[in-house]
């Protein structure tokens, strides 16, 4: 009787135990959103709304608005989706059902390593590597060729949105490839091989049985991608310019919320200055909050439905 | 040009663009690793590892206190984040599998593993850094720990729900209490599953900068403890590619490739000990 009453204790703490780590992860969650609300109060009291919609940012009168550096960063990261959604879906396709079987491995871990470089080293990268190319080739060809376009006007800098596009396309391929590839290998194999017993070619059994089969599988891992570009901070830091102004030239610098974070954090004198900048980090928050959450949501969906 | 014939054609030119995509992307790694390891190794030599940082045009600086730095607060972080991480990922992995607490505890780590890293730098410079006056080594550690916590914390819950059944009622009709089973036992057979996740998470965190540049700042002496401005890697690579001197230049190449080959030998290493124990099993 004693014996047995001190296992069950011993377990009852155990569990407590574990319980009280497990919500350590969700107090710090919690916490990251209430101290950045609580911190940036001075900067949503004196702006309110228009903090979201004003384009002014200008320390010395203390005014700020938040729009040029979300702006930048909605349209870094579209590029970025655009560019490396089908590039993407080529690479999963390719290592899921083109690829020799001796191939897969080493291809495929070869693409999960670009997502182990860290973004930093991508980013010195892109300044000194990719931006002086985009600068004296890319920038000047599309010039020449689609310079009618407002998109491609402008002075041949090699910084600033196209190349920040570029270098976060780089970052967030291994990470839509590799759970794509995931997702196309989870279509039953029956399923494949009555399509194809029916005469469908590759391309056709792709387009009608695995992207309808995987699609909220490929959806959580846009998002994942879109979460991950959204908050990059040092790739775009390096070559997004650092400018205040919005342009419709993708060649113009510009800024997005977190390579203003990066620049400017340390440098903030002053209580409004310094909470205008912590509740761009609660907005930056708040933005990828839902666009992960959705990714999960989809994530979870697709595996559940596989079983 | 006959149906069929469109169809193939089609069909070909989408299975060419895909193959293409994938040599794309093998391109691009060659390249940027190329580039990494061509500028970098050049930078590389005994007073790399030993000397501290000079002044801009005085040559023979090293980043010594930088990688001691790096060093140290991953360390540091590993320290508080790995025991942290193992105990909740245990209740996710035993206790929380289906109950309405488990599922939220696993979505907001899921969250917090992709959430971008410069707001827990600013969360971090809040609650330590303003409080304190003072940037600190510390503050580093707990930023980077914060970062490494869900990682850990879900590959500990996957590693552990991979041991068998079978195993888990084999020590429990034998009469063992169950928490002797759990680190008796499936600990055991879970570790290398969790010590190759550990190891990941740390070589991730190792090439962070975000979460460093308003908690750690950085410094050019040697620290003298964890207790102020610590100087690390990342964010001294971060000057000294943004400054205009090339012999700074140079050094930022060398860090980066420091940074790059351990990175990407311990993601090397634990595939191999990964397939190797699958081998086996």
């Amino acid at each position: 009787m004693n014996m047995k009453k001190r296992k069950i204790w011993g377990d009852v703490i155990f569990r407590g135990l574990t319980a009280s780590f497990a919500s350590g992860i969700a107090v710090i969650f919690i916490a990251i959103i209430v101290v950045l609300w609580h911190q940036s109060q001075p900067s949503i009291q004196k702006f309110g709304f228009s903090f979201l919609v004003s384009m002014s940012w200008n320390p010395v009168h203390e005014q700020f608005g938040a729009l040029i550096p979300i702006a930048g960063t909605l349209l870094t990261t579209f590029l970025a989706l655009l560019f490396a959604i089908p590039l993407s879906l080529g690479i999963a396709l390719f290592l899921a059902e083109l690829a020799p079987h001796w191939l897969r491995t080493p291809f495929g871990t070869a693409i999960e390593l670009l997502a182990a470089i860290p973004s930093i080293v991508y980013g010195m990268w892109g300044l000194f590597v990719l931006g002086p190319l985009m600068a004296d080739y890319v920038q000047p060809f599309l010039k020449a060729t689609l310079g009618f376009l407002p998109i491609f006007s402008g002075s041949s800098m090699g910084i600033g949105m196209l190349t920040a596009g570029l270098v976060l396309t780089l970052m967030i391929i291994p990470f839509i490839s590799s759970v794509t590839r995931d997702v196309f290998l989870m279509v039953p194999q029956p399923l494949k091989e009555a399509a194809y017993g029916l005469g469908c070619t590759t391309w056709e059994v792709v387009r009608d049985v695995m992207i309808p089969y995987g699609r909220k599988g490929i959806a959580g891992a846009v998002f994942l991608g879109m979460g991950r570009a959204l908050g990059e901070t040092m790739a775009v830091t390096f070559v997004i310019g650092n400018a205040y102004h919005l342009s419709w030239s993708l060649f113009a610098p510009g800024n997005s919320i977190a390579s203003t974070l990066a620049n400017e954090f340390t440098e903030a004198d002053g209580q409004v200055y310094l909470s205008s900048l912590i509740e761009l980090g609660l907005v930056l928050f708040l933005i990828t909050l839902i666009i992960l959450s959705l990714a999960q949501i989809w994530l979870r969906r697709s595996a559940a439905g596989r079983a | 040009m006959t149906l069929l014939f469109r169809r193939k054609l089609l069909n070909s030119i989408v299975l060419t663009l895909s193959g293409m995509a994938a040599i794309a992307g093998l391109f691009m790694l060659a390249w940027i690793l190329g580039d990494v390891a061509w500028k970098g190794f050049a930078a590389i030599n005994w007073n790399f590892f030993t000397a501290l940082p000079t002044p801009a045009g005085v040559k023979g600086g090293g980043l010594a206190n930088a990688i001691v730095g790096t060093l140290l607060m991953t360390g540091t972080a590993a320290c508080i984040a790995v025991p942290f991480g193992m105990m909740s990922g245990t209740y996710l992995a035993e206790f929380g599998k289906n109950n309405i607490f488990g599922h939220f505890v696993r979505f907001v780590a899921d969250i917090l593993v992709s959430a971008p890293s410069i707001v827990i730098g600013v969360f971090v410079y809040l609650i330590l850094v303003k409080p304190m006056h003072n940037f600190s080594g510390w503050a580093g550690a707990f930023a980077l720990a914060i970062i490494m916590l869900p990682v850990v914390s879900r590959t500990t819950e996957e590693m552990l729900r991979l041991v068998p059944p079978e195993i888990r009622e084999a020590s429990l009709a034998l009469g063992s209490p169950y928490w002797k089973m759990t680190y008796k036992i499936i600990y055991r057979s879970a570790a290398s599953g969790i010590f190759t996740g550990v190891m990941l998470a740390v070589a991730r965190v190792a090439g962070e900068t975000a979460p460093l540049l308003f908690t750690a700042l950085n410094s050019p002496y040697w620290m003298h403890g964890m207790n102020e401005p610590m100087a690390n890697l990342t964010v001294v690579l971060f000057n000294y590619a943004m400054s205009p001197y090339d012999d700074w230049h140079m050094l930022a190449w060398g860090a980066a490739f420091i940074i790059t080959i351990s990175v990407l030998a311990v993601n090397v290493f634990t595939r191999i000990i990964l397939r190797t124990k699958r081998r086996r099993s």
